[in-house]
């Protein structure tokens, strides 16, 4: 069974969403994302600076067995991107919700935090999808 | 529901992922896949290959039926025991499989075919027998591990049935012998030492349990895939396929054009092609930008398109994406690949680009 932090924000295409209080979010994948992928091997970061929309495609996460984009979850401004996976891209593997964050946004509206889901309702998700 | 092995209740005890593979359910990896490559790699792992098929082919026949329906002589093979690998090519010359033959004894082989393919194999070998002395036996009743590393031969030796241990020991690469309905085979597709073991299906579990007992990593599909590309090796259906033949997919060594009279099945159609076409060529490419080489990807050269990626992915030992790949012939040693629409440099290089652990490309 994979694990879901209660304090974090989740969606539907398996990121979670930590609200860093101050206007900014950090992302990542979930636990169970990074297994459904397997081991990873490269990770490719959105570029800081880069405006993004709800839903864009904006990094790639590759494992050994295939490539998979990562979707913005809300709509911001990349203000920082994980550059130790990198060199690391397994980290993810290790720690899917700690050091394996992908990157950070400061939200255009704050407000749509609200529109994702509680660790509840991604757990909901989990079960409709097996 | 896929078929499933006599071991798949084994694999599911040990955590498997378990994926549809040619209509098998099959372990993809039992926790990570990377670290049952690097075992393979070091010491010893062993992979459940018992969804592959082996098919005995007999009879006073069998010899001149082998030279028709492989493009490789098994004429060649002089000793009991010795294995050959070859392409089963249609009249077209594109490839309806590849695999493994052994020459048991006079009239006596075995072929290993694909799962994918088995059963379409079967009924291309059978309508090829054309009133010859032949008998096809599809040997459901077994199943196969391949025991594949630098720790194979120490480790599994010592689990086979006694009289099968001192022959065992003395086989040469590429050969095989046999005990009753056991046959082993210096073989494997991992580009390490090891071997390829057949056996009743009701025995399997016991050595798959002495196995993993003895330190034997289980391995699955997906570590099988990287050592098998790193080795240099095609995978049938993504590297040759029914319209891609061996002279375009790095299997000219494996075509037997001698002797000339020898007419086997897809000869004309692949003498034509030498004859009239400038044929691509089969090479390994080296990565050196950022990002995963994949099947189907473009290669290029100079932004223009000169081929594919056939095979690609991720090389745990050389840390680096490696492919094999189909280009137009003289492109030099440099091109790129399209990732994702963006052109990331690559270096041709030449297969395998690992061998009994060690790297034999220059990164």
């Amino acid at each position: 069974m994979s694990s879901i932090p209660t304090e974090l924000k989740y969606t539907e295409s398996h990121e979670w969403v930590k609200d860093n209080g101050d206007g900014t979010v950090t992302v990542g994948i979930t636990d169970h994302a990074q297994e459904a992928l397997g081991d990873l091997v490269f990770v490719e970061l959105p570029e800081i600076g880069k405006q993004l929309a709800v839903k864009d495609a904006c990094a790639v996460v590759e494992s050994v067995k295939a490539a998979s984009d990562i979707y913005s979850p809300l709509a911001g401004e990349v203000t920082a991107a994980n550059e130790a996976l990198d060199g690391a891209p397994e980290t993810i593997n290790d720690d899917a919700y700690g050091d394996g964050w992908i990157f950070q946004l400061k939200l255009s509206e704050p407000s749509q935090l609200d529109n994702l889901m509680d660790a509840g309702g991604y757990e909901q998700l989990l079960a409709d999808e097996d | 529901m896929g078929s499933r092995t006599p071991l798949f209740p084994e694999h599911e005890r040990l955590g498997a992922r378990i994926v549809p593979f040619g209509g098998w359910d099959m372990p993809l990896h039992y926790g990570s896949q990377l670290d049952e490559h690097h075992a393979v790699r070091q010491q010893a792992g062993v992979f459940d290959v018992s969804h592959m098929r082996p098919v005995d082919i007999q009879g006073a026949d069998a010899l001149a039926f082998l030279q028709r329906l492989l493009a490789n002589d098994v004429a060649k093979l002089k000793q009991p025991g010795k294995a050959l690998y070859s392409c089963m090519l249609n009249a077209d010359g594109g490839v309806i499989d590849d695999l493994i033959c052994y020459y048991l004894g006079p009239n006596r082989y075995r072929a290993v075919v694909n799962a994918a393919t088995a059963d379409k194999d079967l009924a291309w070998m059978h309508a090829c027998i054309q009133g010859a002395s032949v008998g096809i036996n599809s040997r459901d009743d077994l199943a196969m591990l391949a025991v594949q590393g630098p720790q194979a031969r120490a480790k599994a030796v010592p689990l086979l049935p006694e009289a099968l241990r001192e022959p065992v020991l003395a086989l040469k690469p590429f050969f095989a012998t046999e005990q009753g309905d056991w046959l082993v085979g210096r073989t494997g597709y991992t580009g390490e030492d090891g071997f390829e073991i057949m056996l009743p299906a009701a025995e399997v579990l016991d050595l798959w349990r002495a196995l993993l007992a003895a330190g034997v990593v289980p391995c699955g599909l997906g570590a099988r895939d990287t050592l098998r590309l790193e080795a240099g090796m095609n995978l049938y259906g993504q590297d040759m396929t029914e319209e891609i033949g061996p002279l375009e997919s790095g299997l000219d060594w494996t075509v037997a054009f001698e002797p000339r009279e020898r007419d086997f099945i897809g000869r004309a159609a692949l003498e034509t092609q030498q004859a009239t076409g400038e044929l691509d060529q089969f090479v390994g490419l080296l990565l050196t930008g950022r990002g995963v080489l994949r099947s189907h990807q473009p290669v290029l050269v100079d932004d223009q398109p000169v081929g594919e990626v056939t095979s690609g992915g991720f090389s745990p030992t050389l840390q680096r994406s490696i492919a094999l790949a189909r280009v137009k012939p003289g492109i030099g040693d440099q091109c790129a690949v399209e990732i994702r629409g963006k052109a990331v440099p690559a270096r041709v290089v030449e297969p395998p680009f690992v061998r009994h652990g060690k790297a034999r490309i220059a990164l």
